[in-house]
């Protein structure tokens, strides 16, 4: 089951055209990783996924994205939007506040004040994102002495405390250590029986470990989106295979 | 872009050519031995023996390369591809070696038998060899499918050889055991036709993802 259907999007920044005629669909349940040279337009187009390019003066978005088969550039609350469709980022951003009150953080916005319903939401998040047992201990300590690689959970943590459908994770590990990717990584393969993630990443074999979809990018252009295995085993396009291959440019 | 990696896929294609070149003469010397009854047993042996060597250098290079490069699409298809036909080229050295073995308890006998069949099936068997290996060097798919045809002519020597020596046997029942040692060097020829035809598979399967040798 498709969780988004992206058709015939078109992405201009100003004058450039930063994605052209991308039609592609992300299923449900499922780990869709987007690869590709910098400048490619990945990362621009995960961020329509939850409306960040809102926020980009001179942006044009035309064509269809769909959540759930809703257009989300209709007539979708853009706050229930990014409460539908979390994000994570390359950089940890934890809040300088406690542990407990970066989980705590989104569910108060939504409207949650009650302590018990709170204290319930920050320990089934920070279970969920695999930290709990770490942290359990320090709930009321700053969020800014964590580890990155801690950090990164917490803030994986923070996006599920809000009960989202989708994750996106914009090369959430890139600056980790290979044990925090590690962790993540297993927690990604975890997250995906209850969410839909869709992540960028210039680790190719990052991946190959934990993606079932791929879709490749070049200038712009969606070249080719498949199963991780035919993609990295018998791409269909000689781009595809020079970029993964190494032998691009 | 990546120049010593696409180096060491040259040196692993030429390795490969190498080990292909060792296991046709291995053929052809055992032939030699049938055929024309020449002594090269020393000369068979240190073939087997060049051929596993050759096995193990290859099959550390494609590891080396599995675990250095983390190579993908062709390129894994590729090493994996060559990882799979050593050992099929190692196992046709083995039938090679057993062949040369038993033509020593052949070689007083060899008047009685028409030895026709066998040297065709050696002819052909060593060309399958020779050609699927090419293919893979040229990646060359009609080139790998070829081999695959030519394995029904190898096939139909094989039943030939066989049915004239059961007839042998009825008319002198002293050569049972000289007529079992060539059904056997017959079946081990027919045996490395079949090799042949694998190493065809495997480069029909680095060059398009799949096995599949049909038209």
């Amino acid at each position: 089951m498709d969780k988004f259907t992206i058709e015939n999007m078109n992405l201009y920044y100003g004058k450039f055209h930063a994605l052209k005629d991308v039609n592609i669909r992300m299923k449900k349940n499922r780990i869709t990783a987007f690869i590709g040279p910098s400048g490619c337009g990945k990362s621009t187009l995960l961020k329509s996924l939850n409306r960040m390019n809102d926020l980009v003066e001179g942006c044009k978005i035309t064509g269809d994205i769909r959540l759930d088969n809703e257009d989300i550039y209709g007539d979708m609350d853009v706050n229930i939007l990014r409460k539908r469709v979390g994000m994570v980022f390359q950089k940890a951003n934890p809040f300088p506040m406690s542990i407990y009150d970066n989980i705590a953080f989104g569910p108060r916005t939504h409207g949650i004040k009650n302590k018990c319903e709170l204290d319930q939401i920050v320990e089934e998040s920070l279970r969920d994102a695999a930290i709990w047992d770490e942290l359990k201990d320090r709930l009321k300590k700053s969020a800014l002495g964590l580890s990155g690689g801690q950090q990164q959970r917490l803030c994986i943590a923070r996006a599920l405390a809000v009960k989202p459908e989708v994750l996106l994770m914009d090369e959430a590990t890139s600056a980790l250590d290979p044990i925090s990717t590690g962790k993540i990584e297993e927690l990604c393969l975890k997250l995906k029986n209850d969410y839909t993630i869709v992540m960028v990443t210039h680790n190719m074999q990052q991946a190959l470990r934990i993606s079932d979809e791929t879709a490749f990018f070049l200038l712009g252009e969606m070249v080719e989106c498949n199963s991780t295995d035919a993609i990295f085993s018998n791409p269909q396009d000689k781009r595809t295979e020079e970029y993964i291959t190494g032998r691009f440019g | 872009m990546r120049e010593y990696f696409d180096k060491e896929l040259t040196q692993l294609n030429d390795n490969l050519i190498e080990m292909g070149g060792l296991v046709e003469q291995a053929i052809k010397n055992t032939m030699k031995m049938i055929v024309d009854g020449e002594d090269l047993l020393d000369t068979a042996r240190e073939h087997e023996s060049r051929i596993n060597e050759a096995e193990k250098a290859i099959q550390n290079q494609c590891l080396r390369l599995l675990l250095h490069q983390a190579p993908v699409a062709h390129d894994l298809r590729y090493v994996s591809a060559a990882l799979k036909m050593i050992t099929d080229l190692e196992r046709i050295g083995d039938q090679a070696i057993d062949i040369a073995e038993m033509s020593v308890y052949i070689k007083d006998k060899k008047q009685v038998f028409n030895l026709t069949h066998i040297s065709e099936m050696a002819d052909n068997a060593s060309k399958m060899v020779t050609e699927a290996i090419d293919a893979f060097v040229k990646s060359d798919i009609e080139l790998a499918k070829k081999v695959s045809r030519q394995d029904d002519i190898v096939d139909e020597l094989f039943n030939r050889s066989k049915n004239e020596t059961v007839e042998l046997i009825h008319k002198n029942k002293e050569l049972g055991s000289e007529a079992l040692d060539i059904v056997m060097i017959a079946k081990y020829l027919e045996r490395i036709a079949d090799h042949a035809v694998n190493v065809a598979e495997w480069v029909a399967f680095s060059i398009t993802g799949s096995c599949d040798l049909s038209d």
